[in-house]
């Protein structure tokens, strides 16, 4: 496509200031200007998330919650610190109510296993949806296989939408907890979870959900959602690896039993008996990842900088976008077409398979995921075995649409 | 970078879209499963071996163009080898594409049309590909009736 004839639609957001802040978009990847289109797996650092890592190394590091001196001092703060950012971001009613864990897998597992185990019996239900991500439904079924307890799952539609009817009939006097993805990672739906929350809490039933997709795109209030349980991973929101959150309100903390034990979440031990710390550190045994909290913490303050709205919109443009001129071209069939969708793009090009496009969109430098994304159930409801998917963050241009585009060309000119 | 042509020869192509040896085989007495979990892959092999001979081997399946292509081209050279030669030959395959090992020109012959898959060693994630028919094949030789998994 030529400059001429290029539309590129404008979104009244600075992207080029934003790209400026990640220096991998810079380096070239098989000399080529890299076109990354996979944050929905992980997304990209900015300059001021790898600085804060390293400045805790550098000049703040110590252990924390210990240490009488200086440093210890320090890094307890800066640790402190990142939990009220999160508090901030999710709008929790307090910072207790935010624990750090590995990623969003150990956040659920966390709930599965310490709430779960004390709250779920034989028979008892726990209902979710068709479009879980793996990390939302494996937990459940491990509980499944100890306790017994089943799962009731919530079909979707031909768009990759929950069919409300069924989950409106779902609840039964054993439903004990539902369970659900705020936005599917595999089909980019963003689900009704105000109204899932409600209804859930019109039968009195508690509410965790999956927020991995939607925290880096649009701003959660916990307080206003009612969500009794809230999940995210640090890595997805511009953050470290290695760092999770889970917020769950007081109430839930202060009933549930630990979920590890070992030093920082204790209270006094002996032999005899031990009494456990006070929420959130009963939940945080044993030396955290001090320097991936922080940096989290310098994450969250890069996106509150940002004007969320802008950058809302600028993917939305983004998805409108890639929709279109996707839908434009011959033989490729998009999955997941839902009226609410976060800046994800699931499709398949009729008689090509995933994995060789990846392949040769790569030689492009255009990073998508190919496969099932973790979401198996979602495949098979679709009757296909992967998807090629193209995922939107901040730092995304409509340059890296027209990429993508050009890309799957090339795609269909080497498969004829 | 290579280019994606050494990758993607014509061979492989045609192979990808029209695999030979494809389809239910009845009278076989060997039978292997193959996944990949990470693209989903899933292929079947079927052997029908007598007097530790090849007598007929074909697959189903579905897969992205390399892995089709492979099991496909797999099925042609085995047909009519013992065993024994059908086992060795994966030991080439395998050394050829993960490039673990100087292909000789002696090798690179008894490989015949295999040889297409030599591109594949500059794609180390395209490896599983390449070789889960071949995988499912031992399998199957072994009487291995477990899923055979690529990871």
């Amino acid at each position: 496509m030529t400059a001429e004839t290029k539309i590129v639609p404008a979104s009244g957001f600075d992207v080029e200031r934003i790209r400026a802040d990640f220096p991998i978009l810079a380096k070239p990847v098989y000399d080529k200007r890299l076109v990354f289109l996979d944050s929905a797996a992980s997304a990209q650092k900015p300059q001021a998330v790898i600085d804060a890592e390293t400045y805790v190394y550098e000049s703040e590091y110590a252990n924390i919650h210990r240490g009488v001196y200086l440093l210890s001092q320090q890094a307890t703060v800066a640790y402190d610190n990142a939990r009220k950012k999160v508090a901030g971001l999710l709008n929790a009613a307090s910072a207790r109510e935010i624990v750090f864990t590995r990623n969003a897998t150990e956040s659920i597992n966390l709930v599965a296993s310490s709430w779960g185990r004390a709250n779920l019996r034989e028979g008892d239900q726990v209902i979710l949806s068709q479009m879980e991500h793996h990390a939302n439904i494996v937990p459940w079924q491990m509980l499944r296989e100890e306790i017994g307890i089943e799962l009731v799952v919530i079909p979707i539609n031909d768009a990759g939408e929950l069919v409300w009817e069924d989950y409106e009939q779902a609840f039964t006097s054993r439903t004990k907890l539902v369970t659900m993805t705020h936005v599917s990672n595999a089909l980019g739906t963003i689900t009704p979870i105000a109204e899932i929350i409600r209804v859930a809490h019109g039968h009195g039933i508690p509410v965790l959900v999956d927020g991995s997709q939607a925290v880096p795109h649009m701003p959660v209030d916990v307080q206003a959602l009612d969500a009794d349980f809230y999940v995210f991973t640090g890595h997805k929101l511009y953050g470290p690896t290695g760092v999770g959150v889970l917020h769950a309100k007081a109430e839930h903390l202060e009933a549930m039993p630990p979920y590890q034990g070992g030093g920082d979440m204790i209270a006094t031990v002996t032999f005899e008996k031990t009494t456990y710390a006070d929420i959130p550190q009963k939940f945080e045994a044993g030396t955290p990842n001090i320097a991936g909290v922080v940096a989290l913490g310098a994450a969250v303050d890069y996106v509150e900088a940002l004007d969320r709205q802008a950058a809302l919109d600028h993917e939305q443009a983004l998805l409108a976008y890639a929709t279109e001129r996707l839908s434009a071209m011959n033989s490729i069939t998009i999955y997941g077409t839902a009226a609410e969708k976060a800046a994800v793009v699931s499709f398949a090009i009729e008689g090509d398979h995933p994995h060789d496009i990846g392949t040769i969109l790569d030689h492009e430098a255009i990073a998508v995921r190919a496969g099932h994304h973790c979401a198996q159930p979602v495949m098979d409801r679709f009757g296909i075995p992967a998807t090629t998917r193209a995922s939107f963050g901040i730092y995304n241009d409509f340059d890296d649409v027209d990429a993508l585009i050009d890309g799957i060309a090339r795609v269909q000119e080497i498969f004829g | 970078m290579s280019d994606l042509r050494e990758l993607y020869q014509e061979v492989i192509l045609d192979h990808g879209r029209k695999p030979r040896n494809f389809g239910p085989l009845e009278d076989a007495n060997r039978e292997g499963h193959g996944h990949n979990p990470l693209c989903g892959d899933k292929l079947d092999v079927h052997v029908k071996l007598h007097d530790g001979v090849v007598e007929d081997v074909k697959f189903e399946g579905a897969g992205c163009a390399i892995s089709v292509a492979s099991a496909s081209l797999m099925t042609e050279a085995l047909k009519g080898k013992p065993e024994a030669e059908a086992r060795a030959l994966f030991e080439k395959f395998h050394a050829l594409t993960t490039g673990t090992e100087e292909i000789g020109l002696d090798e690179l012959e008894a490989l015949d049309k295999l040889a297409v898959f030599s591109g594949v060693r500059d794609y180390p994630l395209r490896v599983k590909c390449a070789t889960l028919g071949w995988h499912t094949l031992n399998a199957a030789l072994d009487q291995d009736e477990d899923m055979v998994v690529t990871e």
